[in-house]
Parts: structure tokens; C-alpha cells; sequence
């Protein structure tokens, strides 16, 4: 259990970072005939269609889809528990399309890594950009996102834990919780 | 949800509720690889998994085989025929010689039951029953449930007739469990010297077709016919067993009235177990079985993890 908590976004916050997300994206956007949000399981997902449900609302065509990263995790060897599998669901045409990964938060940039195998194993995207709700720095690979809403710069032992109603049932919440190890 | 893993799967008796739901759960994705262009992914990489196949099988041999290497794994065949085997080298040995090449999942056939246990115990690797005399067939059980539980989803009140040698083979045993754990019904037809000789007695017996379909099954599992057994004396010729128990064009015509499902382990002898109408029946499961093998396979592999001796 974590010893501290303490509140990074507030639920507000959380949308409102959110709904900033979805303007950057559509900003840069601007006469595009369409993209694709692919959110990266868990947490990504949620982001991602929220996403796509603020950027449809403004007229924006959007393709929705998921990654499951765990085959291409460079640690899964080493994991105590094999993790369920969720399953990565494209089921758009990816060649030539602009697509957006979303995840809640880039730490250490592996993730991204990740899900950019498995997602070229659905075809071959014109461009792909990264969207995330927290930028935590610390990176381990030369990966940036597009879009973030916040930036943050974190002791050890203390990590990001984003949390979204549709996945937790305690609903939405965006905090730092300092834990008695690091991972 | 994760779930801890196993070193070995040596039968379906020692799995539990979770970790049988597991591997069908995972198998479901791993089948939705091979809609890809691309059907390989990479959490074996770098590993090695060797099948040791003391018995004959190119089907199930060639069913890990793909399944492994989907996974990116290596995969290599020990011969046994031309193998020091047959010159008299024992199974411990032959292990010893597979930990020294630190293969890291051996997938064991052998005539004798308790072989792949053996095995398991005098080594690091991972070790899969591909099937042990009479005892266990473990991923043929795990296959077999999941491609009816594509079908129904909720097994619970499902019923299965297992029809054949239940006696002598280690699929019915297995499946017969599987199926039961589920919260299938399981119900025998067998000629009196095929039937099991101790089993639960809330698995009903028949001696013929008609008491058999009478209990209303949903799902008529054939078993395979040894052919090697049509020699021994408790065993009727291949047209006798055909006669009574095979699925004959006949019987193919009730089945289908009835809307029921074949199943079949493979590979079929047709003419015994099943004619080729049968084999053209369209609610067949037999090539269905086949694919989801190599998606179960790749489930099991994808959950256990080589350990300590």
C-alpha cells in the first residue's frame, strides 16, 4: 500500500486537462480527413476514448482502437505473474492513416516502445504521434509525446496513478503516490 | 488480472478453476493472431522448446511446433528413432543430455503414463504432456473445451457423449474431466471391454446408439481407434465396431436432425469411427479443433515458465 497520496489533478482538472488535450490535437489537425486514437491498455484506453468522444464532438472523423503491449514488453521475462491477455483491436485500415497513441502517462518511454511493434503489425501508419495526460520525466528511450497536459518530476520511490471511472471503480483521479520501495 | 506461473502441465487434475480459465481466456486472443497478416509475436523469443516424442505423432507434434514458433520461439525435434534411444539410452539420461543443451520447454509423448512427470522432476525446463499411456492429454483437454466454449460460452449443462475406447485412452480421461470441471455432463458409449473400470459413477454408460442419443446429448465426441489394438482379443474387427459404434451414414442423419456437434481428437480412421459423410457434416468440429490446438498451445506455453530442478 502506498504510505502518501497526494492529489496531482483534481476530478475537474482531469476533464479539463483532457478537453485541452483533445483542442491541441485537433489544432494540429486542422483539414485532415481523418485519424485514429489507439489507446494502450489499461489506461490508455480510456484516455483514448475520451479522446475520440471530445474530437467527434467537434467534427473531427475518428478511428478507435486498442494495443495490448504484453508480447512486446522488454521485461515480461522477469514479471512474477503472467499478466491476461486483453488483445490489440484495429479493426480500421492503418496504412497511410495519422494515428495518435494515447496513454496516461510516459515514464521511461518502454510502453511506447511496445506498442509501436505490435501496432506495425497492423500495417503501416503515415505518421504516428503520442498523446498522453502526464509527462513524467525519466525517460529510458528517445521517445517524446505530441501532446501532454501536464509535466511532472518525480522523487524515487513516488509514481503517477491516474485513474479513470471507466476502468476503477473509486471513479477518477490523478494522483502521486509515494511508496516504501521503488519498482 | 495475472495469474502466477507454472513450471509444468502434466495433466488437468492438478489445474485449478482460475488457472483452466486462464489459458481458454488467453487462447481466445492468441486465435485472434491468426487473422494477421503477421501471426507471430515475440514473448518466447530467445527461448527453445523441444518436442520429445517417444510415441508417433505428426499432428500434435506439428500443433506445438507451430505453436511455438508463433511465439518466436526455437523449436527442435529430438529424434528418437535415430537417437541413442533406441540403443538402449534411458529417459533420464536422454533428460540430461536436453538440460545440458538448456532447452527451456520440453513437450513430452510417451507410451507409459508418469513419464513427463519424471521427466519435470529432473529438470529446469518447462515440461508439457503431450500425452502419457492411458493417463493424461492434457492440452487435447484444454483444446477440446475451448472450441465448444466458442460455441456455447457457458459450458454448465452441456452435454457430451464420449463415444469409443474410454478405457484406453488418456483424451477421454482428460476431456472427460475438463468437460465435468466445466459443468458439463459426460456420458459413455463403449462395448463392455472398452468401459472405464472405475469410474464416477454419475457418468452414465450405453452400451448402444440408441439408449446414448436417448440421453440427449449435445456434442457426440468419437474417440480415435488404436488401429494396433484391433489385434487384441476383447477388441471387435474395425467393421464390427464400425457397425455398433462407428458414426455411420445413418447415424450422421439423426445427428444432424438433432442438430448435434462432432468431435474427434484425430486422426480420424475413416470408415471405423466415421464415414465421409460424416467427416462432411457440417456441424463437424474436427478442422475447428485443430486450429484452436495451436491457439491453446500457445496459451500454455505463453503461462508456464522454466524453473529449478
Amino acid at each position: 500500500m502506498p504510505e502518501a497520496t497526494r492529489t496531482l489533478l483534481t476530478k475537474a482538472q482531469m476533464a479539463e486537462s483532457i478537453a485541452a488535450l483533445a483542442k491541441s490535437i485537433r489544432e494540429a489537425h486542422v483539414g485532415a480527413k481523418e485519424i485514429a486514437l489507439v489507446g494502450i491498455f489499461t489506461r490508455g484506453v480510456p484516455l483514448a476514448k475520451r479522446l475520440a468522444t471530445a474530437l467527434r464532438q467537434s467534427g473531427v472523423k475518428v478511428q478507435f482502437g486498442t494495443i495490448d503491449i504484453t508480447h512486446y514488453r522488454d521485461d515480461l521475462s522477469t514479471f512474477q505473474m503472467v499478466p491476461k491477455l486483453e488483445g490489440s483491436d484495429i479493426d480500421f485500415d492503418l496504412d497511410g492513416m495519422d494515428v495518435i497513441l494515447c496513454d496516461e502517462v510516459i515514464y521511461t518511454g518502454r510502453s511506447v516502445r511496445a506498442a509501436l511493434d505490435e501496432l506495425y503489425n497492423f500495417g503501416r501508419p503515415k505518421r504516428v504521434q503520442l498523446a498522453v495526460l502526464i509527462d513524467r520525466c525519466g525517460r529510458e528511450l528517445p521517445v517524446q509525446p505530441d501532446y501532454s497536459a501536464l509535466k511532472v518530476t518525480l522523487q524515487p520511490g513516488e509514481r503517477v496513478a491516474v485513474r479513470f471511472e471507466e476502468v476503477d471503480p473509486a471513479g477518477d483521479s490523478c494522483t502521486i503516490e509515494s511508496q516504501p520501495t521503488s519498482r | 488480472m495475472t495469474l502466477t506461473p507454472r513450471k509444468d502441465l502434466l495433466d488437468i487434475a492438478s489445474l485449478t478453476d482460475d488457472e483452466i480459465k486462464f489459458v481458454l481466456d488467453n487462447a481466445v486472443q492468441f486465435k485472434d493472431l491468426f487473422k494477421r497478416s503477421v501471426k507471430k509475436v515475440p514473448p518466447l523469443r530467445g527461448q527453445t522448446v523441444l518436442t520429445l516424442f517417444y510415441e508417433p505423432s505428426t499432428r500434435t507434434r506439428s500443433s506445438f511446433e507451430v505453436a511455438a514458433s508463433r511465439l518466436s520461439a526455437d523449436v527442435t525435434h529430438f529424434d528418437i528413432e535415430s537417437s541413442s534411444v533406441v540403443k538402449g539410452e534411458s529417459v533420464l539420461d536422454t533428460v540430461e543430455t536436453l538440460e545440458a543443451m538448456r532447452v527451456d520447454y520440453i513437450v513430452v509423448r510417451h507410451k507409459q503414463a508418469g513419464i513427463p512427470s519424471l521427466i519435470a522432476k529432473n529438470t529446469r525446463a518447462s515440461v508439457i504432456n503431450a500425452g502419457d499411456g492411458w493417463h493424461a492429454h492434457p492440452t487435447q483437454a484444454l483444446l477440446d473445451a475451448f472450441t465448444l466454449q466458442e460455441i456455447y460460452k457457458d459450458l454448465r449443462g452441456c452435454r457430451a457423449l464420449i463415444v469409443g475406447d474410454i478405457q484406453h485412452s488418456r483424451v477421454a480421461r482428460s476431456t472427460s474431466l475438463i468437460f465435468r470441471r466445466l459443468g458439463m455432463q459426460v456420458a459413455y458409449l463403449a462395448p463392455g471391454s472398452m468401459m472405464p473400470r472405475e469410474a464416477p459413477t454419475e457418468i452414465p454408460q450405453f452400451g448402444n446408439w440408441r439408449d446414448a442419443l436417448d440421453w440427449k446429448p449435445d456434442v457426440v465426441y468419437l474417440l480415435r481407434v488404436q488401429s494396433e489394438r484391433l489385434d487384441e482379443p476383447f477388441f471387435p474387427s474395425a467393421a464390427e465396431y464400425h457397425k455398433h459404434y462407428g458414426l455411420t451414414n445413418e447415424r450422421v442423419e439423426i445427428i444432424r436432425e438433432r442438430g448435434l456437434y462432432v468431435m474427434h481428437p484425430g486422426p480420424v480412421n475413416r470408415g471405423v469411427e466415421i464415414t465421409d459423410a460424416g467427416m462432411a457434416y457440417e456441424k463437424s468440429l474436427i478442422n475447428t479443433q485443430v486450429e484452436n490446438g495451436i491457439a491453446v498451445r500457445m496459451s500454455v506455453l505463453y503461462w508456464l515458465r522454466p524453473g529449478q530442478v
